[in-house]
């Protein structure tokens, strides 16, 4: 049973195939259950595939599938690696990514490019899966580039709007520039254990270097610049709000549940190494609360519902990033998932608006959509309190809970990491709810021809429901205290160290964060359906703040300053190749003295024997002088 | 016989030498050209017999009757080509024939 | 004696084709086309059957042949095959026909001669591959030189002379200094050993003096960067490629820039192991400084041909980064670098071939919205533009990163800024995607899709491109022994001397 894991990544990867060389010539059915059925295959093969695993004893499946390169003892191989923690990532890549497939046919049904985007979506699936399936580091990064590429094809999938292409174009060099520094740390793991295997790696790591070895930060510096670049984390955070620009299902699979998680899932893997370089995860939690921070504020103050969901979708990795770096390896995984399901929910849902409203993407033309849409509505609803970690009845609150709790006790964790965790669930749910009251309620601003299709809505229906349940299976101490995803990814990561005589007070936390998030409700309610003339007011007399704010903090216009201009300058300053002007200098002066000599042959006869008489003294003179 | 001194001998040939060069530099009629370039040949003759009286020795006079040779040679190709400068441009000035310049 | 065939086939088929051209036009064509596609056809049968003949002959060297030419100075018609020829070998056939094919319509007068001078320049380039002999080999240097400079003197676009006047200077001057070293290597063998002869083989471990071996090398390295070509001595390169017609750029990126880093490998460290470990860190320098330099300015052109052109630049540094790092896994880099980049940029230039022949202009400006009209074209120029930034799964990521793996051994500072370089591949490929195939459709011109003709050249570059990025390993074992040499020269000269001679006295080689 085991050995089909290959036909998780292979069946997408067929299916992208499939409708690439034919897709132009078979039916819109046909695009779509090719599509749609290679994904749900994958997605029954994985809940197959992950039963056995389960049930089995086995720690972890090894599957060779072909050995890649073989030179001088860089052997990389083509190998799949199933341990716990891929079971998880490929389970929501396959199952959310089915949901979204379903969502598409129907959200893409009158495009003309149908099957090209199925084929973009599956093979972004078949990317996906082999990066976080990868036995070897360079297999991994073969998926860390495809997924790249899918996302580059999908954001400028509407192609002839040039702003589609420049984002996408931002959105592949901004993640390439950390890809970049990622490679620099394959080749130095590469040099320190003539390796890229990930178990060999992190069985011999700890062996090789002591902690905080000089070599082991280095490295886990360079392997977080990748995972900053494709997860959007502070300084690589600027290319995923104009990512928007792409379809919603788009931005739901890949900006939201999937690719921009890829750096969360490396930094999880490659856990030992940033065991190791203890200034290193300093570092991950360091940006995870920063960004958590900064992506919050941006998001309070957008008017694209979308852009308001990047910003989030930024904050919320900020915040699995702080659980990797005080070393709640689990807890991330934990509210990854979690993630997954309510931000694809918003993000599908938010497409659904944004479709019936005939791309009207800004939420303030919105308003009133609450009886309109009621299936829309109350998905919406729920993945937003999902968000905003409503308590008890909510996965987002358990997930999130979770991590709150581990930034103030886990030993690596301190106050100021916690304090900005607080403070950014009070940001979350002030804006998650700042959206759904601005769209939802209020007075109707547009007209709504018709509903959502079936189509559309099971999905939405499918993944409001994970959003609601899918966080019983980790309960706290203070509720039931379950731990089965703990459990399950103990082989793999290690459980976090808590600091000594803290366990008591972890419901005083969790009261301080319910009430966090409920007063971040009440704001919103307060602002903008019990006085909505006063966000005007405290937008204009903020006008600088806003607009920093609203700018995602400026990050555009400093890239824009102090790279983008001075490297267009410099490519057109040398547009000419100065190197061949100094070629061009030599072709004339031979030119120049090609005039000069040909003066002398004037074709006179008598200057011809003058110059030969002259010759002849001069070298008469010369030969007597001598 | 009396001997002629080298000295005169070879002062003769080179005075017919140099009036040989004035005349090749100031003419412009290709004809005294010609003349005076067989004037430089037979000076550079009369310096190779001198010599070879000198030191009684006949390869001045071998190295004279191939200067000889040489200059009727050289006459009948040049007085060929002065036959066409003439067809060609109607004049014996050599200034004309400056075609081919550079 | 297939050794000599392909030569011989390409020379006659050349001449044949001027001849048709008498009678029929279209014949030149398929007489080139034959030519090329037999020759392909043995270069793949010894390919399939190197294992075999590898235990025959029991060295390293799959094939030779030999016969004495001048023998009181020394020189003999001397081939010989190894993995690295071979794979050159496919690789120049396999371009060839493509070339053929892709000048099938484009070209409108002077077809016989045209294909005359395509086969000349390629039977150049297979001797380059394959002589042992270094007269020889000279003597194919400037077969390559000659034909190519017609191609694009007479053929080219606009600008044609100049650009043909450029190339024959550069490569002409630097062939010389070569032609110098050549003769030089002769009379100091000759004088150390009493032998005077141009035998490879032989005049492998030589001893010299370091000044003189330095300033030997120095005039083989002219050569060949030139050709690579490495800046500062690239600018001909842009010229020749933009001028030239499709089939003259698909030959000059593919093949010709690759006899450049064949010398290094062939000729440069395994002559003067001593001389070239000395200048390692230059020209690794200068690698690093191409591939930056290449891919800045390729930001900023706007002539499409140009671009792509710039390109070359800046992967043909990545050569340059390689071979100087000495080490087997940096030179497999190198080799795989040679395949996919003669393959991806031919791909990028057949496409603006193809682009030329449907709006007969190069400048990116007027471009835009192809997809629209053209969504195969646009699938195949995405494939290699990808393939051109280094996009995992396709034949140029395993070569550079296997160069820059190897290269971080040699030197951290060089590979840190030549990994930059795959950020600004990223830059300049996306633009080159997106300013043609992306933006708002232009209305006023149709242009038709690939036809027939048009898929069968691209869709076999882009399954080759794929293979090689998913199974590279049969090329990395074909050339590995080469490889080998190239590196182990660098360490023990006088140990492997045995091995580097091929089989003479053993059963095997060819029959002479």
């Amino acid at each position: 049973m085991m050995d089909l894991l290959w036909l998780v990544p292979a069946l997408p990867f067929l299916g992208a195939l499939v409708l690439i060389l034919f897709g132009t010539r078979i039916s819109r059915t046909m695009v779509a259950v090719i599509g749609v059925g290679s994904v749900g295959l994958a997605a029954l093969i994985t809940i197959l595939v992950g039963t056995t695993f389960i049930s089995s004893s086995e720690s972890s499946f090894n599957l060779l599938l072909w050995s890649w390169i073989d030179v001088a003892g860089f052997s990389p191989s083509f190998a799949l690696h199933l341990d716990p923690l891929s079971l998880i990532f490929i389970f929501v890549i396959t199952f959310v990514g089915f949901l979204i497939h379903v969502y598409s046919t129907a959200f893409m049904a009158g495009d003309e490019g149908f099957s090209r985007f199925f084929a973009y979506l599956n093979l972004f699936v078949c990317s996906m899966l082999f990066l976080v399936l990868a036995d070897n580091l360079l297999l991994l990064y073969l998926g860390w580039e495809g997924v790249g590429l899918c996302s580059f094809l999908l954001i400028g999938f509407w192609y002839e709007d040039k702003n589609n292409g420049d984002a996408a174009r931002k959105a592949f060099i901004v993640t390439r520039v950390g890809d970049t520094a990622m490679a620099i740390g394959l080749f130095m793991l590469f040099d320190a254990f003539g390796t890229l295997a990930i178990p060999e790696i992190l069985a011999q790591a700890p062996q090789v270097w002591t902690v905080g070895s000089q070599t082991a930060v280095i490295i886990a510096l360079l392997l977080l610049g990748g995972a900053v670049g494709k997860s959007a984390q502070l300084p690589l955070q600027t290319w995923l709000p104009d990512a928007m620009a792409g379809p919603s299902p788009v931005s739901a699979l890949i900006h939201a549940a999937t690719m921009v998680t890829a750096g969360v899932y490396l930094i999880a893997r490659m856990h030992v190494m940033f065991e190791l370089a203890p200034l290193a995860q300093q570092c991950v939690a360091i940006i995870g609360a920063v960004t958590l921070l900064l992506a919050g504020f941006s998001a309070l103050t957008q008017y694209d519902l979308k852009r308001v969901l990047a910003y989030s979708t930024i904050s919320q990795i900020g915040y699995m990033f702080l659980a990797l770096g005080v070393g709640a390896w689990s807890a991330a995984v934990f509210h990854f998932m979690i993630h997954a399901f309510f931000k694809a929910l918003l993000f599908l849902g938010a497409g659904a608006v944004i479709l019936l409203l005939h791309h009207e993407h800004d939420m303030f033309k919105m308003g009133g959509l609450r009886k309109k849409l009621p299936a829309v509505y109350w998905t919406f609803l729920i993945g937003a309190a999902s968000l905003a970690a409503i308590p008890f009845i909510t996965a987002g609150f358990y997930s999130k809970d979770n991590i709150l709790w581990l930034t103030f006790a886990s030993e690596k964790g301190n106050v100021w990491f916690f304090l900005a965790a607080l403070f950014g669930a009070f940001i979350t749910s002030a804006y998650t709810f700042r959206m759904v009251f601005v769209t939802f309620f209020g007075e109707a601003k547009s007209t709504v021809t018709h509903r959502a299709g079936n189509l559309m809505t099971v999905p939405l229906v499918v993944l409001a429901i994970l959003s609601l349940v899918g966080g019983f299976i980790e309960l706290p101490h203070t509720i039931g205290h379950l731990e089965l995803l703990s459990d399950l990814l103990s082989p793999v990561l290690p459980s976090v160290i808590l600091r000594p005589g803290i366990a008591s007070a972890e419901w005083a936390i969790q009261s301080i964060s319910i009430i966090l998030s409920l007063s971040g409700v009440y704001l919103a309610y307060y602002f903008y359906l019990k006085k909505p003339a006063l966000p005007g007011k405290i937008k204009s007399s903020f006008a600088g703040i806003h607009h920093i704010w609203f700018t995602g903090w400026g990050f555009d216009v400093l890239y824009q300053t102090i790279f983008i201009r001075p490297f267009v300058w410099l490519s057109t300053m040398y547009k000419g190749d100065p190197v061949d002007k100094c070629y061009t200098g030599i072709v004339l002066l031979t030119d120049f003295m090609h005039r000069v000599f040909a003066k002398t042959q004037g074709g006179i006869l008598r200057w011809y024997i003058m110059g030969l008489v002259i010759g002849a003294i001069f070298i008469l003179t010369l030969g007597l002088l001598l | 016989m009396d001997d002629v001194p080298i000295e005169s001998g070879l002062v003769l040939a080179s005075i017919l030498f140099i009036l040989g060069m004035i005349g090749v530099l100031t003419r412009r009629n290709i004809i005294f050209m010609l003349i005076s370039v067989e004037i430089m040949l037979n000076a550079a003759g009369l310096a190779f017999i001198v010599a070879g009286a000198k030191w009684a020795q006949a390869d001045g006079q071998v190295m004279f009757i191939f200067i000889l040779t040489m200059a009727a040679a050289e006459v009948s190709v040049g007085l060929a080509l002065i036959l066409q400068i003439y067809h060609q441009l109607k004049t014996l000035d050599s200034d004309a024939a400056s075609k081919m310049n550079g | 004696m297939i050794l000599l065939w392909f030569i011989i086939i390409l020379f006659v088929g050349g001449i044949l084709a001027w001849i048709a051209e008498y009678w029929n036009a279209s014949i030149s064509r398929w007489i080139s086309m034959l030519a090329l596609i037999i020759n392909f056809c043995l270069a793949s049968y010894l390919l399939a059957a190197q294992n075999e003949i590898a235990i025959l002959s029991e060295s390293s060297w799959l094939l030779y042949y030999r016969i004495p030419w001048i023998p009181s100075f020394g020189i003999s018609f001397y081939l010989a095959l190894d993995g690295l020829s071979l794979v050159m070998l496919i690789l120049t056939f396999f371009l060839g026909i493509l070339a053929v094919l892709t000048s099938w319509k484009e070209l409108q007068y002077k077809i016989g001669f045209f294909h005359f001078n395509l086969l000349w320049v390629l039977a150049g380039i297979t001797g380059v591959f394959l002589t042992m002999d270094l007269f020889l080999f000279y003597f194919f240097w400037e077969v390559m030189l000659i034909p190519m400079y017609l191609l694009i003197g007479i053929w080219g676009h606009e600008n044609r002379r100049y650009a043909a006047f450029k190339f024959f200077i550069f490569t002409q001057a630097s062939g010389l200094l070569m032609f110098v070293a050549i003769l030089g290597l002769y009379f100091v063998h000759g004088n150390l050993t009493g032998e005077y002869t141009f035998d490879y083989f032989k005049l492998l471990g030589t001893t010299f003096s370091p000044e003189v071996g330095r300033w030997l090398m120095l005039g083989f390295l002219a050569a060949f960067i030139v050709k690579l070509p490495v800046v500062p001595f690239h600018s001909w390169l842009p010229d020749a490629h933009a001028e030239a017609p499709t089939a003259g750029s698909v030959i000059l990126a593919g093949l010709l820039l690759k006899t450049g880093a064949y010398g290094l490998l062939r000729f440069v460290v395994p002559l003067f192991p001593d001389a070239a470990h000395e200048i390692a860190p230059w020209a690794m320098l200068l690698g690093v400084i191409g591939i930056l330099y290449g891919a800045l300015l390729a930001f900023s052109q706007t002539d499409l041909k140009r671009l792509v052109a710039y390109t070359s630049v800046s992967h043909m540094g990545f050569v340059m980064l390689g071979v100087f790092a000495f080490n087997e896994l940096a030179v497999q880099g190198v080799v795989m670098q040679m395949i996919t980049h003669g393959i991806s940029t031919g791909a990028l230039f057949i496409i603006a071939g193809f682009i030329y022949e449907r709006i007969h202009t190069r400048d990116i400006d007027q471009m835009g919205g192809f997809w629209k009209q053209m969504p195969f074209m646009g699938t195949i120029a995405l494939i290699f533009a990808m393939a051109s930034l280094g996009l995992p799964g396709l034949g140029n990521f395993v070569a550079e990163f296997l160069t820059l793996v190897g290269a971080w051994k040699a030197s951290h500072t060089l590979t840190i800024f030549a990994t930059l370089g795959l950020v600004a591949a990223t830059v300049y490929s996306l633009r080159f995607l997106q300013s043609v195939f992306n933006g708002a459709e232009m209305t006023h011109v149709t242009l038709p899709d690939l036809s027939l003709r048009e898929k069968l050249m691209v869709v076999p570059m882009v399954i080759f491109i794929v293979w090689l990025g998913l199974f590279p390993q049969p090329v990395l074992n074909t050339v590995k022994r080469s490889v080998e040499r190239v590196i182990s020269a660098q360490t023990k000269v006088d140990d492997i001397r045995e091995d580097l001679r091929p089989g003479i006295a053993q059963k095997g080689g060819e029959d002479e």
